[in-house]
């Protein structure tokens, strides 16, 4: 079963605004994150959630992903800027959580879980036969830029093992025979 | 009926009822399958009221602790200085466990209900749910949830028309294990590491924001609404004396049928295992069952007639935990399955403490030697010693996670280490 995480068109609504998807294959590499309004937007409403400016840490780094694919060393700095934090902060922070790319990506980030229930279903298979068949090596871009292969910890799919996540979206009951449809699959 | 299967066992009136049934999702209808019938109630209540009404429900926490969740909000200042905050934790991370996505995914209104009735009860103006970072595509239906709960009325200001003011925020996490400790979860809303801190204070006397803060689980906060509209003796027909009513159990690893399954507390794990998820495929035998999500002591297959509620799975020498059984059949090679659970704690361990951060990875490098055929019998030593150093000394139970597995590995199934070592 594969569910997506489908963006709501009509204008964000501030209780929305901590929960954007920010792992995307459709990204839109900018210079800076507030000089257009979107970026203002968003950072307004997710000011407006929280009693103190530094709770929108996290979320804004899930927007300079959302819109980069990754966190650069910029966005850390401008998203300090904007809450009033020291870069050094904020970077301790970014560099807590796996799931900020410190590195740009492949457009297509495959997580493939091996943590104990995937582990003793075949994911430890699944997730050579995903590096064999995009030619990569753990956490490399292949070569047309359209995938990164990495491990990752419990993805809380465990009875639907082997779990894969492919940018928001995941694949559940993952079998090594089923790597390259899913690959085929994505563009 | 549970997901993706069902059986006879199950009570599936309650919190799996519409498990599957995408109907649930919408607002509309939600409101057609009856939801949003008991919120009206709440509003008109007391909120000490409500407390007293989930006290005598005897409802614990389902995150694991098993804190009942009456007394919890009973910690809560009754006349307020400011704000007070529910934090809903959705950081569903622990290696066995997924049942709190279901409820996310399929019914996200009987959550918000729940976390709106909570809310009500301890006073609080704002509810943050923190989503682990993962979650996308179920986040995405709750926030949608939400959202449509706004433009109806159900959260914001003046809440069906009474006067009372209560938001609803989404929080998502990203890529934290210990996220969902309780303190772990409010440093990393607050935009921190999601670093733990040392109880006192106690979060309902300084939690998020420096605030008076409720942190409750999905499944305890979904469990609310029903157990007010029907009482606590209701939800006291299922489920033994000291652990009350129902638990989604979710099963993984060698299964014939695994799943989440909504059954009463005190089923007897074997039922759960062989009955109601058809244990091991291909007629291959269990060799050993971690009840409670990987943090819990592991069974052997002999071990598995035991009550599966809170009191029950602690006198089998184990933890309910998150009613999380990952199964194990004959041809798992144990010292393997304790070195990817060892990893995964070292990967997660957030570093404060010397005991867990250096335990843990020890732990698993030992243990990938010994699997390697590299291990010594003093290494058998050295892993006892560092479950000694490791339990009860840190800000927060992570370390000893990693030791209820560990110690009873060693105990169990000594043959297997033994064989490795000697090989």
């Amino acid at each position: 079963m594969t569910d997506t995480g489908d963006q709501v068109k009509k204008p964000l609504h501030p209780a929305a605004a901590s929960s954007q998807a920010f792992q995307v294959a459709d990204i839109r590499p900018t210079e800076r994150l507030f000089d257009d309004p979107e970026g203002r937007d968003r950072l307004e409403k997710v000011l407006s959630r929280y009693p103190e400016k530094r709770a929108a840490l996290l979320p804004m780094l899930g927007y300079a992903q959302e819109r980069n694919g990754w966190v650069s060393d910029e966005s850390m700095a401008e998203i300090a800027g904007a809450l009033d934090l020291t870069p050094a902060y904020v970077r301790s922070v970014t560099t807590f959580y796996t799931m900020y790319n410190r590195h740009p990506v492949g457009r297509h980030l495959i997580q493939v879980c091996t943590c104990i229930s995937c582990h003793l279903d075949e994911a430890d298979e699944v997730f050579e036969r995903f590096l064999s068949e995009t030619g990569t090596r753990a956490g490399e871009i292949s070569e047309d830029g359209r995938y990164t292969v990495i491990e990752a910890e419990c993805l809380g799919a465990c009875g639907f093992a082997t779990a894969v996540q492919v940018n928001d979206r995941y694949f559940e009951n993952v079998t090594p025979e089923k790597v390259p449809a899913i690959l085929d699959e994505l563009d | 009926m549970g997901y993706p299967y069902s059986h006879d066992l199950e009570v599936g009136t309650l919190l799996s009822r519409h498990f599957g049934n995408e109907k649930a999702r919408t607002l509309e209808g939600w409101k057609e399958l009856g939801g949003y019938a008991t919120l009206p109630k709440a509003l008109e209540m007391d909120p000490d009221a409500i407390t007293e009404v989930v006290k005598n429900s005897g409802l614990r926490g389902r995150g694991g602790a098993g804190f009942p969740t009456g007394v919890k909000w009973s910690f809560m200042p009754k006349e307020p200085s400011g704000a007070h905050y529910l934090c809903c934790n959705a950081d569903e991370s622990e290696p066995g466990a997924f049942k709190d996505r279901e409820i996310l995914r399929w019914v996200p209104h009987l959550l918000i209900e729940g976390c709106l009735i909570a809310a009500r009860a301890i006073r609080a103006e704002h509810v943050y749910i923190y989503v682990r970072g993962e979650f996308f595509p179920f986040s995405a239906i709750l926030r949608d949830a939400v959202v449509e709960a706004y433009e109806d009325g159900y959260v914001g200001q003046n809440i069906l028309g009474s006067g009372w003011n209560c938001d609803v925020t989404v929080h998502l996490g990203a890529g934290a294990y210990i996220a969902g400790e309780e303190t772990g979860l409010m440093s990393s809303l607050m935009g921190g590491r999601a670093e733990p801190w040392i109880k006192p204070p106690f979060p309902a006397q300084s939690g998020a924001f420096g605030r008076p803060t409720t942190v409750n689980n999905v499944e305890t906060l979904a469990a609310v609404p029903m157990i007010l509209a029907e009482g606590a003796d209701w939800y006291r027909q299922w489920g033994t004396e000291k652990s009350p009513g129902t638990k989604l159990w979710c099963c993984s690893g060698h299964l014939e049928r695994p799943g989440t399954y909504e059954l009463p507390l005190g089923v007897n794990l074997r039922d759960v295992i062989y009955e109601v998820c058809g244990g091991a495929p291909d007629g291959k035998k269990i060799k050993a069952v971690i009840p409670g999500g990987s943090s819990t002591a592991m069974l052997t297959a002999e071990e598995l007639d035991c009550s599966g509620c809170y009191e029950g799975m602690a006198e089998a020498g184990s933890a309910l935990g998150t009613a999380s059984p990952i199964v194990m059949n004959e041809d798992t090679n144990i010292v393997q399955a304790m070195r990817r659970i060892a990893q995964f704690y070292a990967h997660e361990s957030c570093g404060q403490c010397v005991q867990c951060r250096e335990g843990t990875s020890w732990t698993a490098k030992i243990l990938h030697r010994i699997e390697e055929g590299d291990g010594t019998v003093e290494d058998i030593d050295t892993l006892y010693h560092l479950c000694e150093q490791m339990t009860g000394r840190t800000i927060c139970p992570l370390a000893d996670s990693v030791v209820f597995p560990l110690l009873s590995s060693l105990d169990k199934f000594r043959d297997e280490y033994d064989a490795l070592i000697k090989r």
